[in-house]
């Protein structure tokens, strides 16, 4: 092969990835359009009258869930099945964000996190790689602290909304998800920042649980519970 | 460190199987982990695992690129070594070793999307294909294709105590033949930086007498100069960069043809040597090298 031969190849080798990325970045263009969806619908659990619509909102976000899997197969078909590291930094971003809007949901209804494999299920992909288009622990575990920093921040809208109760069962939670998180030896990368970040929510609600409990409104909360 | 555990209930639901947070706060250490702990035990376990194997493919790639920069600089002895043949050979001997460098690296990666671990090894491979390449064309005068790179990185077990020493992937079933395949980008990459050494070699070629291996370098360099531009943008930006310094080099090349040819004739053979000496420190100058 001469030079000009090789170089023709590889030109269009290059090409025919080029075609392979511009297919991936429309189908998460609609992912993207779907996250946002269902992020608009769950931010307005943060409101006050929003904290008695909740079954509805995660019903409805279940729905979206179903729109979310439709464009995942989609996404599956663009590129060769044992090329997905290749290509997973067109998706990641957003796969992040619907494992955290997965995690939120899970939360809202059962106050449990929800596990890898769950997350898996309600986005139609595997847990394994092994099994085909998965999701990576990494960008698991970036949504599981997405939805911590959105605790905390439900926490102070629960005591503004009037549900005293909501916090403390929210710290019980962060603080456990604190210690999984201690667990693990992280490397200096994007998901390293993202759990410097999990310590300035634990703190925050932690702040939220002191100062219902010098003011006894947590034991009214116990009280009302009964 | 206080732990704040659920009150040991695994309730199994069909999405989770993690028990409900505790509404009274309680310090205790709970026999056995909850259900959330464990999981991230095992995450624990995984990351740890593939940090750990993603460094040792940084460590092959290190080692890589070091054995072939230093067949780079041997080759480059060639020009004024008398026992060409000889240097050629142990070029070889070189090349053979990073390849069983690059064996292991394929090995590591048998299960595995190489794209997970790509930039653990991307400059290594970048390296051997600068110093294959050049080797090549020293002893071919043309260009090697990423095939013939590929087809030498073609791996069979060889006896069987090698097939004992693989107790990575044990519990996999072991292949008998595994490669590696230099992707196209870092083989552009790996030959642009060929560019640059081509350019090396073409000035001090002319320092030995040489002047006609500057004018099949002018040529060869062209041709690659020409290829790089075809691929233009539709490559990735980092080889799109390496454009720029590719030009340069072909400048330079191009510039000490011109300077054989137009003075070549008056400059007695022996002092051509001097001429380009003094243009090589300025280059090495340019260049920011010691």
């Amino acid at each position: 092969m001469s030079v000009s031969e090789m170089f023709a190849a590889l030109q269009g080798a290059l090409g025919q990835d080029q075609d392979i990325r511009e297919e991936i970045r429309k189908v998460v263009q609609a992912l993207e359009q779907t996250a946002r969806e269902i992020l608009t619908l769950l931010q307005g659990v943060h409101q006050g009258p929003g904290f008695q619509h909740i079954p509805k909102k995660c019903q409805k976000a279940r729905e979206h869930f179903g729109t979310v899997r439709t464009q995942m197969e989609s996404l599956k078909t663009k590129f060769p099945a044992d090329q997905y590291y290749r290509f997973h930094e067109h998706w990641r971003f957003v796969l992040q964000r619907l494992v955290f809007l997965a995690a939120f949901v899970v939360y809202l209804e059962s106050e449990t996190l929800v596990t890898r494999e769950a997350v898996a299920e309600i986005l139609g992909i595997e847990a394994d790689r092994e099994r085909g288009f998965h999701l990576d622990i990494e960008d698991y575990l970036s949504g599981v602290l997405t939805l911590a920093s959105e605790l905390a921040r439900l926490a102070v809208n629960s005591v503004t909304a009037g549900d005293y109760a909501r916090p403390l069962r929210i710290s019980t939670f962060i603080n456990e998800l604190d210690s999984g998180f201690r667990l693990l030896n992280l490397k200096n990368d994007s998901l390293r920042k993202r759990y410097d970040g999990l310590k300035y929510d634990v703190k925050k609600i932690e702040e939220v649980v002191y100062d219902l409990s010098i003011r006894g409104l947590n034991k009214e909360a116990a009280v009302g519970e009964k | 460190m206080v732990y704040l555990i659920g009150s040991g209930g695994f309730r199994k639901r069909k999405h989770d199987n993690f028990p409900h947070g505790q509404r009274r706060e309680e310090k205790e250490n709970v026999n056995p982990p909850s259900a959330l702990m464990t999981s991230f035990k095992s995450f624990q376990l995984e990351l740890d695992t593939r940090h750990d194997k993603y460094e040792r493919l940084v460590k092959l790639s290190r080692d890589i690129t070091i054995e072939s920069k230093r067949t780079i600089f041997l080759l480059h002895r060639f020009t004024s070594a008398p026992n060409g043949e000889e240097i050629l050979n142990e070029s070889e001997v070189k090349l053979d070793a990073v390849r069983r460098k690059i064996k292991q690296v394929a090995q590591e990666l048998i299960g595995e999307d190489m794209y997970q671990f790509h930039r653990a090894i991307s400059p290594g491979l970048q390296e051997y294909v600068e110093a294959v390449s050049f080797q090549y064309f020293i002893k071919t005068r043309s260009l090697i294709s990423v095939e013939e790179i590929n087809k030498q990185l073609i791996f069979t077990v060889e006896d069987r105590e090698e097939t004992t020493n693989m107790t990575s992937n044990s519990h996999d079933k072991q292949p008998h033949t595994w490669s590696l395949k230099v992707t196209p980008v870092d083989y552009l990459l790996g030959v642009a930086d060929l560019t640059g050494e081509l350019m090396r070699l073409c000035i001090s070629s002319v320092g030995n007498g040489d002047i006609d291996t500057p004018f099949e370098l002018s040529q060869f360099l062209r041709q690659i100069y020409d290829g790089f531009t075809f691929i233009g943008n539709t490559g990735p930006y980092e080889v799109s960069k390496k454009l720029y310094t590719l030009k340069q080099s072909l400048a330079k090349v191009e510039n000490a043809c011109y300077t054989l040819k137009v003075r070549g004739s008056e400059i007695p053979k022996h002092m051509l040597a001097d001429v380009f000496s003094s243009k090589t420190e300025l280059i090495d100058q340019e260049e920011g090298l010691p």
